[in-house]
């Protein structure tokens, strides 16, 4: 399976790159699978409220309001997903800082994903911008906003994504045979990984800390001043659950994809992820008591919202901490997979809190996503989804990189 | 030591970017007491309800023509939307029937410029808090930050503005006063540098303390604002937004903002480090095997 590329680059050699890119634009595989027949649709109507949102205004097709301006394009797409993209950071961390060998195999596909999904959840910002032909303007410098977190956040996103993707770019350079760029990206790699490392610290944080200045719009068992190093230590638990969950999806959907020694390290990786979930849970759940303590905040435990947060602290923190302690222990690879999916949830859950369901918690008029908001973030979703597929089916993402094993 | 030209114009950009620089730092910290922003005293004991300061908003700035059924009813809360910038609402207090003025506050050191990534929105030195559309790129950040909630957006326009009182910037420019106080009859409004309008408030409560209640709101809240306002009631009644806290906004992000280059700096070196040590360390692994 693994030689699959590299029959692609022998028969580049006789063609242009241009013609093989265009030979490969082809769709490989069966057309009518459940997850097309189900997401092509959405996708579509997606696309039809996207043209009226930019026909007729952002409050022709969302619930947003001058109290509420951002929902759950922002809340759900963007805050969320970026924290669930924060994997790539995490992993890169491991293999090429801590040289963890181990881990080497789910480098790219990683990277792939946290690259898409900046792309696709800036697409959803640009989506939000009320007047987008000016997003070019801090980059410019029409306005150098200094001051605001949000001025970090668009830099940082920007940059991000050319880090991600020269991290990502010997993959391109090996599924078009052109060797010799090859090379020199992956000389660029640990350059753009520790920049990259840099960046996620600051914009992981810096999401939360756009919020800082709604002292009081937020509720005060989600509000805090730490609310940046929250956002930061749970992206790492969050991007670590993607990346389990991901990969067995992966390996269910791609199995011939995955040469025999990845999927062999499987198991032994996603336990050792489990065991890194299970510590940054327990330094985020101890995070969040201390935030608690200080707060003073035990009046508002007896109250709905109160009781909104127990749930989130137990069932959402402490349960899939203790799922992945035992998980590791047993070596149960279920295990970990449950408490994956009981993490993201608990991230989704909590940055919602946060930026949504938290915010303006006491309006007389409370914000709930229009069924065009879902439709368009589930637009988002699987078209990001669709173009993962695409570029899996095609480069050296989950098999052996055909140069090294030339090498070998 | 010699100089070229080249080198010379690059010592000119780099003291240019400096002074530039360090003239948008300075802006930031509005404590400077050189500073004289203008404001407006509302004092709401002489407001009688007229509304004539709505009509002669709508008129200056080319609103929609307010309509004369839409009074102010207690009870109800009339907000500023993408269509008004200022309202005028009535409370049933302990002391009778009082009026309240609503608008954008112009803060001292406003959340809503300090949150904008483009600096759209821009404390002026006169005082006005304005809003440039050539530069807002619509993310409605100043909305999310600002704690009177004032900026406001017009979510059914494909070319949406953020509107807000930016009071009277330009009449302010050329010297006049802003609509609002010149069409008040009743001189509720007053126009005045911030010092002067604090002082003519002290006045106002020390002559008569019976009438007011003794809080000149707008003096420390956010740090300071450009509105200041006068009421016989405590402001609660009034619904104000009373939590809101009397250190600049702008302040609660910026411990986050400073960690930014240290952590620029520290990070690839502690990574940097990490990384070597971990090479080497594998380099004797592979000559141990």
């Amino acid at each position: 399976m693994s030689n699959i590329g590299y029959t692609a680059v022998k028969a580049n050699n006789g063609q242009s790159t241009w013609r093989f890119l265009a030979g490969e634009l082809k769709p490989k595989g069966k057309l009518l699978t459940p997850f097309n027949v189900i997401s092509a649709p959405v996708i579509l109507a997606g696309l039809v409220i996207i043209v009226i949102r930019f026909a007729r205004g952002i409050g022709s097709v969302t619930n947003l309001s001058q109290e509420v301006p951002w929902g759950l394009w922002i809340g759900f797409d963007v805050v969320t997903g970026v924290a669930f993209a924060g994997g790539a950071y995490v992993i890169t961390f491991m293999v090429y800082i801590l040289n963890l060998k181990k881990y080497k195999s789910i480098v790219r596909v990683t990277v792939l994903n946290g690259f898409l999904a900046y792309v696709f959840y800036a697409g959803t910002l640009l989506l939000d911008l009320g007047r987008p032909w000016n997003v070019i303007n801090p980059i410019i410098g029409n306005g150098f906003g200094v001051s605001s977190v949000m001025f970090l956040v668009a830099w940082h996103f920007m940059l991000y994504m050319l880090a991600e993707l020269i991290e990502f770019s010997p993959a391109i350079a090996e599924w078009i045979g052109a060797r010799r760029a090859g090379r020199i990206l992956s000389g660029m790699t640990l350059a753009a990984v520790i920049f990259g490392i840099t960046l996620s610290t600051l914009h992981q944080s810096g999401l939360g800390a756009l919020f800082l200045m709604a002292r009081e719009k937020i509720h005060p068992l989600w509000y805090s001043e730490f609310i940046p190093i929250l956002f930061f230590v749970s992206s790492i638990f969050a991007g670590l659950s993607m990346v389990i969950f991901e990969g067995s999806l992966s390996r269910r959907v791609f199995y011939d994809r995955i040469s025999e020694k990845n999927k062999k390290a499987h198991d032994g990786i996603i336990t050792g992820l489990s065991q890194i979930c299970a510590v940054t849970l327990f330094v985020y759940l101890f995070l969040q008591i201390l935030v608690f303590i200080h707060g003073k905040h035990w009046d508002l435990l007896g109250t709905p919202m109160g009781w909104w947060y127990l749930t989130e602290m137990i069932g959402f923190v402490l349960l899939p901490m203790i799922l992945f302690f035992t998980a590791y222990r047993r070596q149960n690879a279920s295990m970990i997979k449950i408490a994956a999916i009981i993490t993201m949830a608990g991230v989704v859950i909590n940055r919602l809190n946060v930026t949504v369901i938290g915010f303006r918690w006491d309006s007389a008029t409370p914000y709930y996503p229009s069924w065009m908001e879902i439709v368009v973030t589930l637009t988002v979703l699987f078209s990001e989804i669709w173009i993962f597929r695409w570029i899996v089916l095609r480069l050296p993402v989950l098999r052996e990189s055909v140069s090294r094993s030339n090498n070998s | 030591m010699s100089i070229d030209r080249r080198g010379f114009f690059r010592v000119l950009g780099i003291a240019g970017l400096s002074v530039g620089s360090g003239r948008i730092l300075g802006a930031k910290s509005g404590n400077d007491p050189e500073t004289e922003f203008y404001g407006i005293l509302y004092d709401s004991t002489r407001c009688a309800g007229c509304q004539g300061c709505e009509f002669a908003c709508a008129l200056e700035h080319g609103l929609p023509e307010p309509d004369i059924r839409d009074v102010p009813v207690a009870g109800t809360i009339r907000k500023t939307n993408e269509n008004r910038r200022s309202v005028i609402n009535v409370f049933n207090t302990s002391a009778g029937e009082v009026y309240v003025k609503t608008q954008c506050m112009q803060c001292n050191q406003p959340a809503c410029a300090s949150a904008c990534l483009t600096q759209a929105m821009r404390k002026t030195e006169e005082g006005p808090v304005t809003w440039n559309g050539d530069r807002c790129m619509g993310c409605r950040y100043c909305m999310i930050s600002c704690p009177f909630d004032m900026p406001k957006f017009e979510y059914h326009s494909p070319n949406p503005k953020i509107v807000k009182c930016n009071m009277c910037f330009e009449r302010v420019h050329e010297g006049k006063l802003p609509a609002c106080v010149e069409n008040c009859p009743a001189d509720a409004l007053t126009f005045g540098t911030r010092r002067e309008l604090i002082a003519e408030a002290r006045r106002r409560i020390y002559a008569d303390p019976d009438l007011y209640h003794d809080h000149i709101y707008g003096e420390q809240e956010a740090g300071g604002t450009g509105f200041l306002y006068l009421s016989p009631v405590p402001f609660e009644e009034l619904s104000f937004n009373t939590a809101v806290q009397d250190r600049p906004y702008p302040e609660l992000t910026r411990g986050f903002l400073y960690s930014v280059p240290s952590i620029f700096i520290l990070w690839p070196a502690i990574l940097l480090g990490i990384y070597n040590a971990t090479r080497d360390h594998q380099g004797e692994e592979e000559e141990n095997e």
